[in-house]
């Protein structure tokens, strides 16, 4: 067992990171084959010269930040709500859209949204994929906050309003920057996911709203494109820096 | 205090409530109605979407087949996840940086991850390239756009749900108690089926459900790696609200597959009692 265990991590550690790996090294590949043929940006430059990538490109950075601000903002005021009394329904309704298969997410919210419409001139595009991608990042900024939250002192709130501090100002000026690294995390997250959804986005976007997942599966159905390895590659390596920055945030 | 507190929930339980809270119930209304002429909803109320979901062979097929990936995959899962967390657990001060292994590539973007294993097993794909230059073949195989194809991709997307919870159960392992038990003539072997699998229980439980919930419900893998015949509950509620266009049915299968996860969770629940908020 003191040897079979290594390996057998070893082993499972090379499929964790191996497939990512060569796909950013294969986007690197003068040939659009399986061959190496040597080293070139060739890829890189066709996919900034591709109007249609850039664009879903800023689609999804602006998606994501708005979406991001808003689910942090939202989520960091609710962590703090529930901080000292529990509100189940509210608890339970996060916990269930945690747990809900996104393409259940999707359906409901196209459907919710196409029965609005009924009543109000409106369509889908970048106001509803934003919505969105609001309600489904909440519940993750919630668990971040709320677990950065537990290691807060309850107490010197109560000792700054014992001083004179209102409750808003205690929040403001005692708490709120306590929680400052557990914010950023969740902010990071929140984005990352955001940046990252196809299911719900592709069921609630618009013809103006395409986002980069959306492209790249597109093309990934239409069969494997040596620009995509190179968005890959471009995704993989940002939203990993992200990632990093997150977790020591956490741990901090 | 309380209008702090009021106005610190009130935006979430706002948005929670419009814009998950009322979908879901359209959907469940949705569910018991009949589809109408050009795709609508309509009246009477019905249970027949039900009733076809569970009586039409086709159906029972689809949703037996979710079943048998989810459970494959959660197989597998354990059996390279167990391993991999009693390794991290035991692994003393570098702890930290190996967990941080294992979520690193989970945080980077599924879509991408997807993709990855399909630049691997295509026709033309390194994995072919590479079996067909060490002429273990002369045609390239068809490892792509299949259930197996199907059950790696989950497996890849959801191994660190497993690891995490059996990982933080075995953590907090007495050590004491190995030691006790080798000191009583165990083998390595004898204890670690003895000791340290059934006192990990909480954690495989866990992470057995955390696995199994998504892959349930999964819906890229199967429509990127597994092509037109490994369709799953995920594929069949998409396909219903586009090229069918029944809103019902598919409202229908997505509370089916709802009340499964339901059910999945409260294996669990019961079991420990932790919150996860």
């Amino acid at each position: 067992m003191r040897r079979a265990l290594p390996a057998i991590a070893a082993l499972t550690y090379a499929f964790l990171h191996l497939p990512l790996a060569v796909l950013m090294v294969f986007s690197f590949n003068e040939s659009r084959f399986t061959v190496w043929e040597g080293f070139s940006l060739h890829w890189y430059r066709e996919l900034f010269a591709d109007a249609r990538m850039m664009e879903a490109t800023w689609n999804s950075l602006f998606i994501a930040a708005t979406a991001t601000a808003a689910a942090t903002v939202m989520g960091t005021a609710c962590a703090y709500g529930l901080w000292k009394r529990g509100a189940p329904i509210l608890s339970g309704t996060l916990y269930l859209s945690l747990v809900t298969p996104e393409i259940v997410t999707g359906v409901s919210m196209l459907a919710f949204y196409q029965f609005l419409f009924r009543y109000m001139d409106l369509r889908l595009g970048l106001h509803t994929v934003i919505l969105a991608h609001i309600a489904f990042s909440i519940a993750f900024v919630v668990v971040v906050v709320k677990a950065r939250l537990k290691t807060v002192d309850a107490s010197l709130e109560e000792a700054a309003m014992d001083l004179g501090a209102t409750h808003w100002g205690a929040f403001w000026r005692v708490t709120l920057p306590a929680l400052g690294p557990g914010i950023a995390a969740a902010a990071l997250l929140a984005f990352t996911i955001s940046f990252d959804d196809y299911v719900i986005t592709s069921l609630v976007a618009g013809v103006d709203s395409e986002t980069l997942p959306m492209v790249i599966y597109a093309m990934a159905r239409r069969g494997v494109n040596p620009t995509v390895n190179a968005i890959s590659a471009l995704i993989v390596a940002g939203l990993g820096v992200f990632i990093l920055i997150a977790e020591r945030l956490q741990e901090a | 205090m309380k209008a702090l507190r009021f106005w610190m929930l009130a935006p979430s339980r706002a948005l929670m409530g419009g814009l998950f809270l009322a979908p879901l119930s359209i959907i469940a209304a949705y569910s018991f109605l009949t589809r109408g002429t050009y795709g609508g909803q309509s009246t009477p109320w019905t249970a027949e979407n039900y009733v076809r979901l569970l009586a039409d062979p086709l159906y029972t097929l689809i949703l037996a087949r979710s079943f048998w990936i989810a459970g494959l995959s959660t197989m597998f899962c354990l059996l390279l996840g167990f391993p991999l967390a009693l390794f991290i657990a035991q692994s003393g001060r570098r702890k930290n940086l190996f967990i941080h292994l294992v979520m690193l590539p989970f945080w980077t973007s599924f879509l991408v991850r997807t993709y990855a294993w399909m630049f691997l097993l295509r026709d033309t794909g390194l994995v072919n390239t590479l079996l067909q230059w060490a002429g273990v073949t002369g045609e390239p195989l068809p490892l792509l756009y299949n259930e197996a194809a199907v059950v790696l991709g989950l497996i890849y997307g959801y191994l660190p749900f497993m690891v995490l919870p059996i990982f933080s159960t075995l953590d907090r392992l007495d050590k004491g108690l190995l030691e006790a038990a080798s000191d009583l003539g165990a083998t390595p072997w004898t204890s670690l089926w003895l000791v340290t699998v059934p006192l990990a229980m909480p954690g495989i439980v866990g992470g057995c459900v955390l696995v199994f919930i998504p892959c349930l419900g999964a819906y890229l893998t199967p429509d990127l790696l597994g092509g037109g015949k490994s369709m799953m509950i995920g594929n069949l509620v998409q396909n219903q609200f586009t090229s069918a266009r029944d809103w019902p049915f598919g409202s229908a299968i997505s509370l089916a597959l709802m009340a499964l996860v339901m059910m999945a969770l409260w294996t669990l629940q019961r079991r420990q009692k932790e919150d996860l908020l």
